[in-house]
């Protein structure tokens, strides 16, 4: 039952059972890193060079759409018996704490390689605070799957796959995006550390505040 | 009467700040000139906005756990009556914005900001159009609506500080307590709000009760 075993252990045991299930198919990892190859080529037919600004920016869409696309599917594509039969198993503070865990990993692994080729393909511009920008990108994936991860379960609810997630999710993330945004371009301008300190305390904050109600109301999502 | 006082005195204060804002005296300013009058219009709408979206997400909050379609058609009405306001907040806003900062969309953060909360509540009411089974719609939508509401919050209260905006009290700007020392201007800018919360909820209430109609005749 699913009180017997201490929460930590549940999600241990789940976060393995994601990682199994994505080891075999390699379908997310895969996928989503040719979906952020062909769209920096895409934009790279598209811009050829382009000022610092559109630099970051374009690095941030990319990775808002790679993102949605490769979190989505944490909740849509589970079949409704594999749901009945976690929910007989395990806790559903487990299920959502291991699932957003789980995404903040994969998504920091998908934007570190991201970045990587999108620095080769176009130029990083000169004179960037690479840690700043490291932290950016830790940030912005953390934000991405606590925020994603739970709107992918309430669209998977309502039984409407990626349309609805795209336009439930956009307005909850635009706030996210424009801090992060800032703060990636603070650290290409190599602007002092200081600067960014209240970007990246906001973020902390709004990635805590996510995770809290994610916490408090996915149990009553999870019920049918 | 006795419980529709509260009706009648938001009647008063509206008639009351719409004849005394367009009459009184206000501060001699450049820029916005007789314009300054729009505060009594364009700030209300907000207020009224804010408290129906948090009575909604009250009653969301509170259809969690009674599963009571009651409490969901009270969230969701609320919600209804709160877009409208914010939509009158953007147009009064947009009509200032263009005769004192020079155009209607002036790429200003708050503008920015409480255009994209709104997309929110629209996110929402497509989020319950999408659903057809009436119990997992109260569900899923009272879901959306509370992971929504902070975001909200960070949207129109944190992060337009953080950034320079054209708007009164941010970035520098002083803000509007400098003008009106004299006063004369929250003798009509607080009955003013207080007026447009109270004909908020009224209208509320009463979309409120023909949905229940409508509902019961089902």
């Amino acid at each position: 039952m699913p009180q017997d075993i201490p929460i930590a252990h549940q999600v241990k045991y789940l976060i393995k059972k994601e990682i199994q299930l994505e080891w075999r198919s390699k379908y997310a990892l895969n996928g989503v890193l040719l979906y952020v190859v062909s769209t920096v080529f895409v934009c790279f037919m598209s811009f050829v060079t382009m000022p610092d600004i559109t630099w970051n920016a374009l690095f941030w869409i990319i990775m808002l759409f790679a993102s949605i696309n490769a979190i989505a599917k944490s909740f849509l594509q589970e079949s409704k018996g594999r749901q009945l039969y976690l929910y007989t198993l395990v806790s559903p503070e487990a299920l959502i704490l291991a699932k957003t865990l789980y995404n903040m990993v994969l998504m920091t692994g998908l934007t570190l390689i991201a970045l990587l080729f999108y620095s080769i393909v176009f130029e990083a511009p000169k004179g960037v605070d690479f840690p700043m920008y490291f932290v950016a990108v830790l940030l912005g994936s953390m934000s991405f799957a606590s925020i994603f991860t739970m709107v992918s379960a309430i669209a998977s609810k309502a039984g409407n796959g990626g349309m609805l997630m795209a336009i439930l999710s956009f307005p909850v993330i635009i706030p996210v995006l424009i801090v992060l945004i800032k703060l990636a371009k603070n650290a290409i301008d190599g602007l002092d550390r200081s600067v960014s300190l209240d970007e990246i305390g906001l973020l902390i904050v709004i990635n805590i505040m996510v995770m809290a109600t994610s916490l408090i109301l996915f149990p009553y999502l999870w019920k049918d | 009467m006795k419980n529709n006082w509260w009706k009648i005195l938001g009647s008063i204060f509206l008639l009351y700040s719409a004849v005394a804002g367009f009459l009184m005296h206000v501060p001699r300013l450049p820029i916005l000139h007789e314009s300054i009058r729009n505060l009594y219009f364009h700030v209300p709408m907000w207020f009224a906005m804010i408290f129906l979206f948090s009575h909604s997400v009250y009653f969301s909050i509170r259809s969690l756990s009674t599963q009571s379609p009651v409490d969901d058609r009270k969230a969701v009405e609320s919600v209804n009556v709160g877009v409208i306001f914010g939509i009158l907040g953007l147009l009064t806003g947009m009509v200032w914005a263009k005769f004192a900062w020079g155009e209607f969309w002036s790429f200003d953060p708050k503008q920015n900001f409480s255009a994209i909360s709104l997309l929110l509540y629209f996110a929402y009411l497509i989020l319950r159009n999408a659903i057809e089974e009436e119990q997992k719609r109260a569900k899923i939508a009272a879901i959306y609506n509370i992971f929504a509401f902070p975001m909200m919050i960070v949207l129109i209260f944190v992060l337009p500080r953080l950034q320079d905006s054209l708007h009164p009290g941010n970035g520098g700007n002083p803000g509007f307590n400098m003008y009106d020392l004299d006063s004369h201007m929250r003798m009509v800018f607080y009955p003013a709000c207080a007026g447009w919360v109270l004909i908020g909820y009224w209208i509320y209430t009463l979309r409120f009760r023909i949905s229940s109609l409508v509902y019961n005749q089902l």
